[in-house]
């Protein structure tokens, strides 16, 4: 049995929440110097040089990569084998958020009810997801999701029979659809089998991941490496001004479902890709 | 092409803007997003005035961070344009000339603009650290109370845009 404080989770929390804001990591960095290299369109050259340089921008100048800080999703791997002393836990996660967001100067993106619309003035509450863990360790991933591109997801419901092109042509209407609004070049987490709510969890995790991080399911690797081609022969490119770069990274998460059922995930993200993760 | 323009935009000058060209706006343009438009689209359907003069002026849709001591604004990006079209086209009647944001659209809106001889820019979304760097000035202007959505009044040099939709109906985001 470990003992882990809460104000521990606090603080790691509220520390994660402004460095990923200021601060891309490395491998979506390099992702998108890459991109420069490929990208045919002169316009779409341009573009990339004008993330590059506000990357460059955010970190000397302290300003966040993009105003839109998210709303913060957190994936919580609780340790079975810890013990957590102080406050429940949902509200030391919330607290980091909230210290996080005010002193890294975040933008507070969060309203309490969807419905009357009042801003919660501090980005909390975060939307927390929880899993027990063999160990006696907590891993606490940060990924802030903006909603330009949380907007342009979706689950779909297929059918058996509609089989692996069923998922690829979900996937690329989804893609298209999505457009300019998710600020490409975008990275796209899809997930697939589970239930309605399992595999949109899948996709969410999926983007987590390193960008293009292959799978290590063949026929899921070969999927994935399918489907960036084929986005990127979409023609949407850098902005949506038209290009060859429309994704940098396409991960896909697989897991069993229902005799019945074929659920597919996409959740979209820009090239503002966050995340990070912390072990305590 | 390439135009620098000075604000307040004329008419004349938003009939030169053609959809892919580089624009360079110096001048005063007022960001408003989601809740704030709803809020003039309401207070324009109960006959009130708005809390700033739409005639010849560009809406920026933009939601900042807050600035540090010594920054003018924080990071100061484009927003999704779609989710104003419901307000906009009430919008372009009142002499709104121009929006600044990204993505595509509605009919409805492309319509409005030819009709009253508007243009729509679209700036890069997530630079919103470069961007900032082109705002000199920033004040809430209206609407306080709804923090990173109140109104500002901004005072830009040489925002970099491009012409996504021009006063003729055509569309970037088709051309491709
Ligand atoms: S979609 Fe991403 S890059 Fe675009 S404005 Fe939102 S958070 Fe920023």
């Amino acid at each position: 049995m470990k003992i882990i404080e809460s104000v521990q989770i606090t603080e790691a929390v509220k520390e994660m929440c402004i460095e990923v804001n200021y601060k891309l990591s490395e491998d979506m960095h390099e992702a998108l110097r890459q991109a420069g290299e490929r990208e045919e369109s002169a316009l779409g050259v341009q573009i990339l040089e004008q993330l590059e340089q506000n990357m460059k921008i955010a970190a000397e100048s302290k300003i966040p990569i993009c105003q839109d800080t998210g709303m913060t999703v957190v994936f919580m791997q609780i340790g079975q084998d810890v013990r957590i002393e102080g406050d429940y836990i949902e509200d030391a996660v919330n607290e980091g958020i909230r210290r996080g967001y005010k002193e890294g100067y975040l933008r507070k993106s969060v309203v309490g009810d969807p419905i009357f619309r009042k801003n919660t003035e501090d980005n909390t509450p975060g939307v927390i997801h929880y899993e027990i863990v063999p160990g006696d360790k907590i891993k606490i991933t940060v990924a802030p999701k903006g909603f330009g591109s949380e907007n342009m997801s979706r689950v779909i419901m297929l059918k058996p029979a509609d089989g692996i092109t069923g998922v690829k042509q979900a996937v690329l209407e989804t893609v298209k659809a999505a457009g300019a609004n998710a600020c490409p070049p975008m990275v796209i987490g899809v997930g697939i089998g589970g239930t309605f709510e399992k595999c949109a969890l899948l996709a969410k995790k999926a983007l987590t991941r390193k960008v293009a991080s292959y799978s290590d399911i063949p026929y899921v690797r070969e999927l994935e490496k399918e489907l960036l081609d084929e986005i990127n022969g979409l023609g949407i490119g850098p902005a949506g001004f038209g290009g060859t770069v429309t994704a940098v990274g396409l991960n896909i998460e697989t897991c069993p479902t229902h005799i019945a059922g074929l659920p597919v995930a996409v959740n979209i993200c820009c090239h503002v890709n966050r995340h990070i993760t912390r072990v305590l | 092409m390439e135009h620098h323009i000075r604000m307040p935009l004329t008419k004349d000058k938003v009939k030169e803007l053609k959809a892919g060209d580089y624009v360079y706006i110096t001048g005063t343009l007022y960001s408003a997003r989601d809740a704030a438009h709803k809020r003039m689209y309401e207070s324009l359907e109960k006959g009130e005035v708005l809390p700033f003069p739409l005639e010849n002026q560009i809406i920026y849709y933009m939601g900042p961070t807050p600035g540090r001591e010594g920054q003018v604004i924080g990071s100061a990006g484009p927003t999704t344009s779609g989710r104003m079209d419901k307000y906009t086209p009430c919008l372009l009647n009142q002499g709104l000339c121009g929006m600044i944001g990204k993505g595509k659209r509605s009919e409805e809106v492309l319509s409005g603009m030819k009709q009253n001889t508007a243009v729509y820019f679209a700036a890069v979304g997530g630079a919103g650290a470069l961007l900032s760097k082109c705002i000199k000035k920033s004040e809430v202007i209206a609407y306080e109370d709804l923090g990173t959505e109140a109104v500002r009044k901004l005072y830009a040099e040489n925002f970099p845009v491009i012409v996504a939709a021009d006063s003729e109906g055509n569309d970037i985001y088709d051309i491709k």
